[in-house]
């Protein structure tokens, strides 16, 4: 089994391979999908990726949160947060895949 | 948004790709990260997020209907960490 890091340069290598454009041009179009991903995320819109999966944004209220290490209260801020529902082919791959 | 639409912004941008090029060009790259993560490998874009495989341990589940006990196997699942400049975007600061 792996635990080999990929990074977006093995992404754009797949490109490269599987288009035939140029490596600088593959580059630049996996950063173009990033972009496009966290521009819409950012607008606070759903990506929804079939066979994927789901990124979503989800408000969270504020509240009161504590210093674990002193206990002091402090004030947590309302924010929003990025989940990511992985689907279900997706999920079937990954414990297929990872099964000893 | 949905991958057609993705599919279709990028080609709007290239208007020297043909589309089914732009398709094949966005379908390599999240059948890369999907495959990546099924060696269990993970998958690290700065900035925007990680992708990583978790393990669950073996567990006595049950059927939520009849109430049973049933075993449920070691299993492996994906699993996301949004990157923090993607999180400050989302909470408007940069």
């Amino acid at each position: 089994m792996g635990e080999k890091t990929l990074t977006r340069m093995d992404l754009s290598e797949a490109v490269f391979r599987e288009v035939g454009l140029s490596r600088n041009e593959s580059a630049q179009l996996v950063e173009s999908v990033l972009q496009h991903m966290s521009d819409a995320l950012a607008r606070g819109e759903q990506v929804k990726i079939s066979s994927f999966g789901t990124f979503s944004v989800r408000d969270k209220a504020a509240r009161v949160g504590r210093n674990p290490k002193t206990g002091d209260e402090v004030p947590i801020s309302p924010r929003r947060v990025l989940t990511f529902r992985p689907s279900h082919l997706m999920k079937d791959r990954v414990a297929a895949g990872n099964r000893n | 948004m949905i991958r057609s639409e993705l599919i279709q912004m990028i080609a709007e941008e290239n208007p020297h790709l043909f589309q089914r090029d732009v398709e094949r060009i966005v379908n390599t790259i999240f059948e890369e990260i999907t495959e990546a993560m099924a060696r269990g490998d993970r998958v690290e874009l700065r900035g925007f997020g990680a992708f990583s495989v978790k393990g669950r341990d073996a567990r006595t589940g049950r059927n939520p209907r009849t109430g049973e006990a049933v075993s449920v196997e070691e299993k492996h699942v994906p699993f996301f960490k949004t990157g923090k400049a993607l999180r400050d975007r989302l909470n408007g600061e940069g």
